[in-house]
């Protein structure tokens, strides 16, 4: 799955009203200082980039999306240039029900200006099932992304040869965390290949250790991060083509490489040797929140945990991240030589009105100006984007920079996270259903393809 | 009728933005001459049709109370309902006309059965159980010192959301590993009789049973107050009699008191049964649907807005209305026959 902040915070839920009804309480200090006229509140320095757009005094751009807080917060703040040097106001409204109200509202035709929407596939079913809901990208925006995207993320946001939707941020989910700490005292090795981590796994085993441990319970979406970790294997054992065809449905969903990578999964997740530590046996996976699947290895008793950059603010607070601090995250090696295949995520900004400040707002948010304004916002790190327009030493982190270099790599083969592909009825539906039951219900491998392979939607 | 669904969505809008997004001063102060003039033109009306009763012809009076809820009625319940009933036969979107192809999914999927399968255990257990428990506790602590007490405390989870509910006992059926420190009251008392802690909410199919246990303690409270007051209104000469031919103990339960409050109990049968058949708190809350234990109503949802699969979630809500119909019809049925006694 994706990187999304409604599901990492509903578990969270209880401790997070707090916060919620603390933040609702203080909203005034950023609306001081918009919602002047045109370019009056910051210097004309700042604001030369933005003549481009125009004067937009006066007008508003609602925006919908299911970046909630805490990341809303810096995700607000990126605005704030653009408002003070265009006039325009951003009317800003995250939603943990986003994916389901998006659909309500555009059917009611109260669609919001601007949806940023995580799942590609989402925004194809959008545009088929409302062919005149959604607006195409300006031809500024379209060229914003030819310039600082890559292909294939233009790719995302294209439906049927139109392009709709610019790269917002993104995620690189090809992560395994561990405690750079314990692998020192222990004199173990960062493993560079597929093979050498399962040799460092047995290893662990061998001193006495379990070397695995996994939380895949989201709510009602629980499952997902299970999915990651079949993506990243299908993407490791069978190769980039085959996870295309996978993806498209040119091959069934149980085709024999397909259940090959769920039983290289069921290796790792599904031996008892290797998991589930610190929380008990195999099933504990399913029951386990997946914001605190990563917990153990602070407490010394799990080594390893594979999951996406964004599990960086799942971290209690005051667990460093850094290569010399409690915890970080090495990429998961790939199974052959000179490949380095990456499962990536993004947000994907869509527009439903063609106004001119919605237009100005969104070549804005494709450009590498907001890549670098967002990044200078986002002060406690977790935010990467696919821009290259992005200069890395903006990034808060080591971490982040990290993750910002492996996306960029020349080397790197990214693709986009299979279930936001997929049809809704599999990529939100069965895909994670079925991984639950993969642990919860010891289904086979084969079990678990087949019976995702027959809910596959026939049109 | 897009055409007029278009309008109205436009009107609304209209209307709407006017009435709540008043941001300008002369805006405002046009909200407010306009809302004291509505005020003063139903208020006027109201107090007209009150002050000359003669003028206005029966049929009039009748429409201006009984018009409004059946509009409303038509609008917001007819109107979905068919509306319902018609995406069930169409696909996905509603493009295509597919005829009882969603039903057939529904009734043939083994992951629908589990969902229909799990929903007769909720109906089945959740009123015969909640109202067993009910009965007996309100028989038990009838006329007692402390039956003031007792009953408040069975019938404080009535005040309790469901939600709430939810969270509560998935704190008791909280997991964790035998040797480590236990959260979960449940494993804790297991483990301090020395037994192994148990996933309660994971394994099909008894952690259907446990979820369904969380309804039965939210609903016992509310058969056991109606079945209390139904007791209590047994006329004592009938009890006074019995007594007198030799009655008492489990024989004055099962042959006075069951047959005079039966009335009462079918009533609370068919009112939770008709509650549980639209569970969906509990099992959101608790599981989320998963590890097989889905329920229509939950299912319903998932297809419907998660998955965006809307043919198939209209097929679900259908068959749930044409199983909450009977027990409605057989509820309100007791229910005149009830009065009728009186």
């Amino acid at each position: 799955m994706r990187i999304n902040s409604r599901r990492r915070s509903a578990a969270v839920a209880g401790g997070l009203g707090l916060v919620l009804a603390l933040t609702a309480c203080m909203p005034g200090d950023d609306e001081g200082t918009e919602g002047g006229g045109g370019g009056e509140a910051a210097g004309s320095e700042e604001c030369e980039p933005f003549e481009q757009y125009g004067d937009l005094g006066g007008t508003t751009v609602s925006v919908y999306t299911s970046i909630v807080e805490p990341e809303s917060v810096d995700q607000e703040e990126s605005y704030d240039l653009f408002e003070q040097c265009t006039g325009a106001t951003i009317q800003y409204e995250g939603s943990r029900e986003f994916e389901a109200q998006l659909l309500v509202r555009i059917q009611a035709g109260n669609a919001p200006d601007i949806a940023y929407i995580p799942q590609p596939g989402l925004l194809q079913t959008i545009v088929r099932d409302n062919p005149d809901a959604m607006v195409p990208a300006p031809d500024e925006t379209e060229a914003n992304v030819d310039e600082f995207f890559a292909p294939s993320w233009k790719e995302y946001g294209t439906v049927d040869g139109e392009f709709y939707a610019a790269p917002l941020g993104a995620n690189m989910k090809s992560f395994v965390w561990y405690s750079p700490q314990m692998f020192a005292d222990a004199g173990y090795e960062i493993p560079e290949t597929w093979d050498d981590m399962i040799a460092l796994s047995d290893q662990i085993v061998a001193d006495g250790g379990k070397p695995w441990c996994a939380g895949i319970e989201s709510g009602d979406a629980t499952g997902w991060p299970a999915t990651d970790f079949v993506e990243d294997v299908v993407l490791r054992s069978a190769g980039e083509d085959v996870y295309d065809q996978w993806v498209s449905h040119e091959i069934p969903f149980n085709d024999p490489q397909i259940v090959e990578a769920l039983d290289e999964v069921a290796g790792i997740l599904k031996n008892p040797d290797y998991v589930n530590a610190g929380f008990g046996d195999v099933t504990t996976i399913a029951t386990t929140p997946w914001t605190d699947g990563g917990f153990p290895i602070l407490e010394g008793e799990c080594w390893m945990h594979r999951a996406a950059n964004f599990y960086q603010n799942q971290w209690p607070e005051g667990t460093e991240v850094a290569e010399d601090g409690d915890v970080f995250a090495f990429y998961l090696p790939s199974m052959t030589e000179g490949t380095q295949p990456v499962l990536g995520g993004g947000e994907f900004v869509a527009a439903f009105d063609d106004r001119p400040e919605v237009q100005a707002f969104q070549t804005y948010l494709s450009s590498d100006h907001w890549a670098n304004e967002k990044a200078k916002m986002t002060e406690a790190g977790g935010w990467v984007s696919a821009n290259s327009g992005l200069d890395v030493e903006n990034l808060a982190t080591d971490f982040d920079k990290l993750s910002s270099t492996i996306l960029a790599s020349p080397d790197a083969v990214i693709r986009f996270d299979a279930s936001d592909l997929m049809p809704g009825a599999v990529g939100a539906g069965t895909f994670w259903t079925e991984m639950v039951n993969f642990f919860a219900l010891d289904k086979s491998s084969q079990e678990v393809a087949d019976a995702i392979e027959a809910s596959w939607p026939a049109s | 009728m897009d055409y007029l669904r278009e309008y109205f969505s436009w009107l609304f809008g209209e209307i709407g933005d006017f009435l709540t997004n008043a941001t300008t001063t002369p805006h405002k102060l046009t909200l407010m001459v306009v809302v004291i003039l509505l005020f003063v033109l139903v208020m006027g009306g109201i107090l007209f049709a009150v002050d000359k009763p003669k003028r206005v012809p029966r049929w009039a009076v009748t429409a201006g109370f009984v018009g409004p809820a059946i509009l409303a009625v038509l609008f917001g319940l007819v109107y979905p309902a068919i509306q319902t009933m018609i995406t069930s036969t169409q696909n996905r979107n509603g493009t295509e006309f597919v005829g009882i192809d969603n039903y057939i999914t529904a009734f043939t999927n083994p992951q629908f059965q589990v969902v229909l399968r799990n929903t007769a255990l909720w109906v089945i257990l959740v009123p015969i159980v909640s109202t067993f428990i009910g009965l007996v506790y309100a028989v038990l602590v009838d006329r007692t010192r402390f039956e003031r007490l007792a009953k408040t405390l069975i019938f404080l989870p009535m005040a309790i959301s469901m939600v709430g509910a939810s969270i509560i006992w998935r704190f008791v059926y909280e997991f964790r590993p035998a040797e480590r420190p236990q959260i979960g009251l449940l494993n804790q008392l297991l483990v301090l009789l020395g037994l192994d802690s148990q996933q309660f909410t994971l394994n099909p199919p008894t952690n259907t049973f446990f979820l369904i246990a969380v309804m039965v303690w939210i609903q016992t409270g509310f058969a056991m107050t109606v079945l209390s007051a139904a007791i209590k209104a047994i006329p004592d000469d009938i009890v006074e009699a019995a007594r007198l031919d030799g009655l008492s103990g489990a024989r004055m339960f099962r042959y006075i008191t069951v047959p005079s409050i039966r009335p009462a109990l079918v009533v609370v049968l068919t009112t939770i049964a008709m509650g549980t058949l639209k569970v969906f708190d509990i099992v959101r809350t608790m599981t989320g649907g998963n590890y097989q234990t889905s329920v229509i109503a939950n299912e319903f949802y998932t297809q419907s807005f998660r998955i965006n699969e809307q043919g198939l979630g209209a097929a679900l809500a259908v068959i749930l209305f044409v199983l909450v119909i009977p027990l409605v019809v057989y509820n309100i049925r007791q229910m005149r026959l009830a009065e009728e006694i009186r």
